[in-house]
């Protein structure tokens, strides 16, 4: 019987790592000595720009991809090296990492030239931001139902549409479009581009939506007349499906789909430390044993990667199950530690203030970046069911 | 994967499916073991897989040994391969002579059961041990008995079961008792040499996770082939969606916990006594794996999955069995919760990095 390997094979890091891994911790000690950033709630989902420079200065942006677009030219694992130590230590990291990790791969297998010269070294220094433009207001999960349209005009291409949760397009200076060139007659999937689009253009609106959380870090962005010239466009018209390669395995399969509820498991760790009990102790071994699992699971993939595979079924199995990790960790954390334990805490002690960001922004994991439901079809595909 | 382990692994599996017939599981069932079985495992040298070839064994290491006890939870062999391939480690780590097959160990429970004695110019065994696989039918069972503070292994030939029992699968679990029996000089190490008590558990919990990854591929196989050969409703049932979502999680469990388990391996193989936190993780994760996978298998199954007739109850009944076997996930889980209180919130991320720095290796 033919079944995907669904056995993420051991993968080890170079023997480069090492150094690299240090080079990284020492790195986090000084900013953090510095005040240039606090570990805390939100930790490395924070937008801060001067944060992505330094970053980018020390060349951990774009680490894989060629020296002439401004790359360093390493490999997939000390990418994933530099990658799980930032997050690991919350640093923030949103204002470069959508643009290292999706729209830079993307730019350097399917765009154009001038693209490449102009765009990735801005990236790499980590000095532009980009946000990527996919949900519609009718259209989540059925990306293919999609409305936003351009229509053909000399030189390039009028867009008309409205986007929603758009994540960081208020301080992004790029947008990755997703949106229709010719009709959904032919087929549901075929007609869909990609553009790039300069948010300083005219004809771009953006409109916050608050989260529940009271945070503004999604958008709705209306685009009304909006010219886009044909450099801009990505790849071929109307094969923006096809061109869905390595980035979602990318996106999916990162550290930070099971490292983002970290914060508080940590605040647990302290508290186990402080007060031991054997249901304490279960259930924080439990939650580590997990940990380390994904990392062996995120691992593994960075490594087929490197091999030039496609893991796109086992980076859908990373994404569930991290997802539900980091959904996990508050609940266990109230479970074991109760409001009268976390109330009698210092004042300075962080553990109600990552559990109160933890615990309100866990229904966001599971739907963010493909549904639970839509990465289970998905690995249900890969098993031959579908 | 070597050569060498491609090989092994290749014999293991043809061989395992040839000798895990209806027949040899009915066999099993009663509490017997198969002679026949066992001899074509010496035959093909698996049995003693982990001795030099000098000593007709095939010379593998660790990893090898490992790889065939994957393939032997796979098939559900109904035999003591992996608790001989632990026997013939420990005879090695305390420089004892090698033995026949097949072998068992103890204790089993992660505690002292046992104690030498010295009288008369003679080893005399005392204690009683539990839950000793396969122990009706060992050659020998190589324990850990306690003397003058120090721990000895020894050899106990041809040994009693004062009391069966069973797992959930109805492979043997013996209860030994031994009072003031005789045992040669030549069956017992050097007292303070070999493994202690602790190194049993976490090499017995290794052995059990490999297994149990192996068991729950199987599982994770019959359950994908079943829903799409069972019809209702006019189509295969895995084509409804939600069969799918939860062969998905069952996938998503299977795949988590041959991550672990493959982690572990990897870390024992290098070095076995500085690998009990990775081990520990794995237990604990494919332990929860195992009980995740074996009900989403049955439901998938219905009620075909409740005959014993029908194969799967061969890889659930031994999960079941088998994560409580060695310590359980709760167990296991409690041992990392006291090791990373160690070292605290701050220290958390460079202890999962690097557990081989940030552990003793002994159980606490």
């Amino acid at each position: 019987m033919v079944m995907p390997s669904f056995r993420f094979a051991k993968t080890s890091f170079p023997s480069a790592a090492a150094e690299l891994r240090e080079q990284v911790r020492q790195f986090v000690t000084e900013q953090e000595a510095c005040g240039s950033f606090v570990c805390g709630p939100g930790s490395w989902t924070r937008f801060d720009a001067d944060m992505s420079a330094k970053i980018g200065a020390q060349g951990w942006i774009g680490m894989t991809w060629p020296k002439r677009y401004g790359g360093h030219e390493r490999s997939a694992l000390e990418r994933y090296v530099v990658t799980e130590e930032l997050l690991a230590a919350g640093v923030p990291l949103r204002a470069h990492y959508s643009a290292d990790r999706q729209i830079g791969p993307l730019i350097l297998q399917f765009g154009n030239e001038e693209q490449r010269r102009r765009l990735l070294p801005l990236i790499a220094a980590g000095k532009c931001a980009c946000a990527i433009g996919l949900s519609e207001p009718d259209s989540g999960s059925d990306l293919a139902a999609m409305r936003t349209r351009a229509t053909r005009v000399d030189g390039g291409w009028r867009v008309e549409g409205r986007k929603m949760w758009i994540g960081h397009a208020h301080k992004a200076q790029i947008l990755n479009l997703f949106l229709r060139t010719s009709s959904t007659e032919e087929s549901r999937h075929s007609g869909i581009s990609r553009f790039l689009i300069d948010m300083s253009w005219p004809g771009i609106t953006v409109r916050p939506i608050i989260n529940l959380h009271g945070d503004h870090d999604y958008n709705e962005v209306v685009f009304d007349d909006l010219f886009v010239p044909d450099n801009m466009v990505v790849g071929e018209i109307g094969q923006a499906w096809s061109q869905l390669g390595s980035d979602l395995a990318y996106e999916r399969s990162a550290p930070d789909r099971w490292l983002g509820a970290f914060e508080t498991l940590k605040c647990m760790i302290d508290e186990l430390a402080r007060r031991p009990g054997p249901r304490q102790e279960e259930a924080c071994g439990r939650l580590v044993a997990h940990l380390w699992t994904f990392r062996e699971m995120s691992l593994s993939i960075a490594g087929m990667l490197e091999r030039g595979q496609l893991p796109n079924v086992e980076a859908a199995v990373v994404k569930d199950l991290g997802t539900a990790f980091d959904q996990e960790i508050p609940n266990v954390a109230r479970s074991l530690f109760s409001e009268s334990m976390r109330a009698d805490l210092d004042d300075d002690n962080l553990f109600e203030a990552v559990l109160d960001y933890d615990l309100l922004y866990a229904p966001s994991l599971s739907i963010k970046g493909g549904t639970r439901e839509m990465l289970r079809n998905a690995i249900a595909r890969g098993l031959g069911l579908r | 994967m070597s050569e060498m382990r491609e090989l092994l692994v290749d014999t293991a599996t043809r061989q395992f499916a040839d000798l895990c017939t209806n027949a040899a599981f009915d066999v099993a069932e009663t509490g017997s073991l198969d002679l026949r079985l066992w001899q074509a495992l010496e035959d093909t040298g698996l049995a003693a897989a982990t001795q030099s070839e000098a000593r007709g064994g095939a010379g593998a290491d660790l990893g090898d040994a490992l790889a065939v006890v994957r393939e032997a939870g796979s098939a559900g062999l109904p035999a003591p391969l992996a608790e001989t391939l632990i026997a013939e480690l420990m005879l090695a780590s305390a420089s004892l002579p090698p033995l026949a097959g097949p072998l068992s160990v103890g204790p089993v429970l992660g505690r002292s059961e046992l104690e030498l004695k010295r009288a008369n110019n003679a080893w005399q065994l005392h204690g009683t041990m539990k839950r000793i696989p396969w122990g009706r039918h060992a050659h020998a069972v190589v324990a850990l008995a306690e003397y003058d503070g120090k721990n000895a292994t020894v050899v106990v030939q041809h040994p009693a079961v004062s009391r069966q029992s069973a797992n959930y699968a109805r492979e043997p679990r013996d209860t030994m008792h031994f009072d003031g029996l005789l045992i040669p000089d030549g069956d017992v190490s050097v007292p303070g040499s070999g493994m202690s008590v602790d190194q049993l558990q976490v090499t017995g919990a290794l052995f059990r996770s490999v297994a149990m990854a192996g068991a729950l591929f199987r599982t994770l196989q019959t359950t994908v082939e079943y829903a799409m050969q069972r019809q209702q409703f006019g189509r295969p049932i895995g084509k409804f969606q939600a069969i799918q979502q939860q062969v998905a999680i069952l996938a998503s469990q299977v795949a988590a916990a041959n991550a672990a388990a493959d982690a572990a391996v990897e870390a024992a193989t290098h070095d076995l006594a500085a690998a009990t936190f990775e081990i520990a993780a794995a237990k604990t994760r494919v332990g929860e794996a195992a009980g995740i996978a074996a009900a989403i298998a049955h439901q998938v199954h219905g009620a075909m999955g409740f005959s014993y007739e029908y194969s799967l109850q061969r890889s659930t009944r031994r999960l079941w069995s088998w994560r409580d076997e060695f310590g359980s996930e709760a167990e296991w889980a409690a041992w990392i919760g006291k090791t990373v209180a160690r070292v605290g919130g701050r220290g958390l991320w460079a202890f999962v990095t690097s557990p081989v720095k940030n552990v003793s290796s002994a159980k606490t």
